[in-house]
């Protein structure tokens, strides 16, 4: 079932992460590649390898790269998220530490793409050794003259903001600001950091650049789905044997992935599992022969969103873990857009009395109508993804809220 | 605790000044110059504050609009020692709850509380995204994985 390794090749080599132990095994040879290859050229080969972001939302990564304005003619920015922080997810903290030189040459291949003389890698505050890691490979590559030969990168650190992650929240942080998300349009690409066109893509994306140009689109397309090219990293968490990220196609099926992490430990029956992140919707055990690309969990009512998958056995409490995503949400919303910072609030309040046994079983309809209400209504997509949880926590699983309801 | 004078070093003002001009504008090394100014002054009082809004040539407003909105800057002195437990999902399905209650008892603080003696500031912090190794907890720089009570008891024995 393990398909064969793409971002996680360098993972086992000794000293993965020093620029001797990539070269030796290959590497910065696609940047060698890239640098035969017009621009467009390269845009084009990353948009028939049918990538698409491995941060969250999924937009096919060539398509986002051809929203730069053809006729600008000042500075682009490409900015690496690296704030990875959605709940269930540790895919890029591993990247950073075992293959940081895998992304720097992801980010010189797509400098040359989006014609960016500037690269900020935004990682979160509290990845303190991940930020060692790859400051020293930085470092290494301007030793090597890789970088600082028509291309710069900045490591910037956070500061603890899930909302970061976003990515007009993390332009506004990059700027020297709160992390408040922006009103799009303008889309980034068009005004973005600093107010020039930039470019956002993860940190897992922009790893999977440099085996598209050495073994070209095709290879990474038929490692895939019909809309959907290459692996990806898989983080799976919760009630599993074996814990851990696990790498393989896209195609796979939430079952075979729980199979491959050793199957469901605690009691060893399934309850419920979240696919994609703590924002996604929640499966139930019957739910789970969806494939784990961006289109099949869509089809399925859900989201892939970063491939945080969280296992719970059928000891686990539905709304004990409804609380906790929901006492998430309220402390992480950014207070600015209305529907999200009252709701994320009161919900958590609600979700706390029911679990505390003074629910009223109103209040399961009250939850529901308020986070409906709100869906679609804010400046980003953080309120869309804490309605995930809410609705599908409530409505799978009623009995089990109804059960902690006062009569 | 008190707190030495409020100034940057001659080498700490050539850094700013280094990290200032990284970004199109001065104003993007705002986070990591407060970075520094915390692990210089121990936390980001509202000197510190002015101190560094001066260096930007910003208003002190801006500059606690923007330390007040992220989990990582302190305002009120901390511990010498900052203890953090993740109580997301995937840890609290591994007994992250359990562990907490563990190191408030052997602490004799509550959670968001530091000790009297100031040796430890003990949090329950949102996902710290390694959900692998559940429950687990960040000690400063570090990241402690797979926490079960004796293993953090012997985590706090070396905390001085």
């Amino acid at each position: 079932m393990m398909a064969e390794l793409v971002l996680m090749r360098n993972f086992d080599r000794s000293n993965s992460h020093t620029i001797s132990s990539y070269r030796s095994a290959g590497g910065y040879a696609a940047w060698e590649k890239a640098k035969t290859l017009e621009p467009a050229a390269i845009t084009d080969e990353v948009k028939k390898s049918n990538l698409r972001g491995l941060g969250g939302a999924g937009f096919p990564t060539g398509m986002k790269w051809s929203f730069i304005p053809k006729t600008h003619t000042g500075p682009v920015y490409l900015v690496v998220n690296a704030d990875e922080g959605e709940p269930g997810t540790f895919k890029d903290r591993y990247l950073l530490e075992r293959d940081p030189h895998a992304l720097i040459e992801g980010m010189l291949i797509t400098a040359r793409a989006i014609r960016s003389a500037l690269g900020f890698v935004y990682i979160r505050g509290e990845y303190v050794e991940p930020w060692r890691r790859f400051s020293a490979a930085v470092k290494e590559a301007y030793e090597a003259r890789l970088l600082g030969d028509g291309f710069d990168v900045v490591v910037h650190r956070g500061a603890g903001a899930y909302i970061c992650g976003e990515e007009t929240g993390l332009l506004s942080s990059l700027e020297g600001k709160k992390g408040w998300p922006k009103i799009k349009p303008p889309f980034p690409a068009i005004k973005g950091a600093f107010g020039q066109p930039t470019i956002v893509n993860n940190v897992e994306t922009l790893c999977c650049v440099p085996p598209i140009i050495e073994r070209g689109a095709a290879w990474f397309a038929g490692l895939g789905t019909k809309t959907q090219g290459g692996t990806r990293m898989y983080s799976v968490s919760g009630r599993v044997k074996k814990p851990g990220v696990y790498e393989t196609s896209v195609s796979i099926t939430l079952r075979q992935l729980i199979e491959l992490a050793g199957g469901v430990s605690g009691t060893g029956r399934l309850k419920a599992v979240v696919p994609g992140g703590g924002s996604a919707a929640i499966l139930t055990a019957d739910e789970i022969d969806v494939t784990m690309d961006v289109d099949g969990c869509k089809n399925a009512g859900t989201m892939i969103g970063s491939a945080g998958v969280i296992v719970m056995d059928e000891s686990v409490s539905i709304p004990e873990a409804l609380l906790v995503l929901a006492r998430f949400y309220a402390h992480e919303s950014c207070g600015q857009c209305t529907p999200c910072r009252e709701s994320t609030g009161w919900i958590e309040k609600m979700v706390h009395r029911i679990v505390d046994g003074h629910g009223r079983k109103d209040d399961l309809d009250t939850i529901l109508d308020v986070a409906k209400r709100g869906g679609g209504t804010t400046i980003c997509a953080f309120y869309d993804g804490a309605i995930g949880p809410y609705i599908s926590y409530v409505e799978k699983f009623r009995g089990e809220f109804e059960a902690l309801c006062r009569p | 605790m008190t707190i030495a004078r409020v100034e940057f070093s001659s080498e700490q003002l050539a850094e700013v000044r280094r990290l200032q001009g990284l970004y199109p504008d001065t104003r993007g090394a705002l986070l990591p110059v407060l970075h520094m100014a915390q692990d210089t002054f121990g936390y980001v009082s509202l000197e510190v504050e002015a101190y560094v809004a001066g260096l930007f040539g910003l208003s002190p407003a801006h500059v606690h609009e923007v330390v007040t909105f992220y989990t990582l800057y302190f305002q009120q002195p901390k511990g010498r020692h900052v203890v953090a437990v993740c109580h997301n999902l995937s840890c609290h399905l591994a007994g992250a709850q359990d562990i907490l209650r563990h190191l408030e008892a052997r602490l004799g603080v509550q959670r968001g509380a530091t000790t009297e003696d100031g040796r430890v500031t003990l949090q329950a912090v949102e996902c710290l995204c390694a959900c692998e190794a559940a429950p687990m907890m960040q000690v400063d720089d570090r990241y402690e994985m797979n926490l079960t009570p004796d293993k953090c008891d012997r985590i706090l024995r070396d905390l001085r």
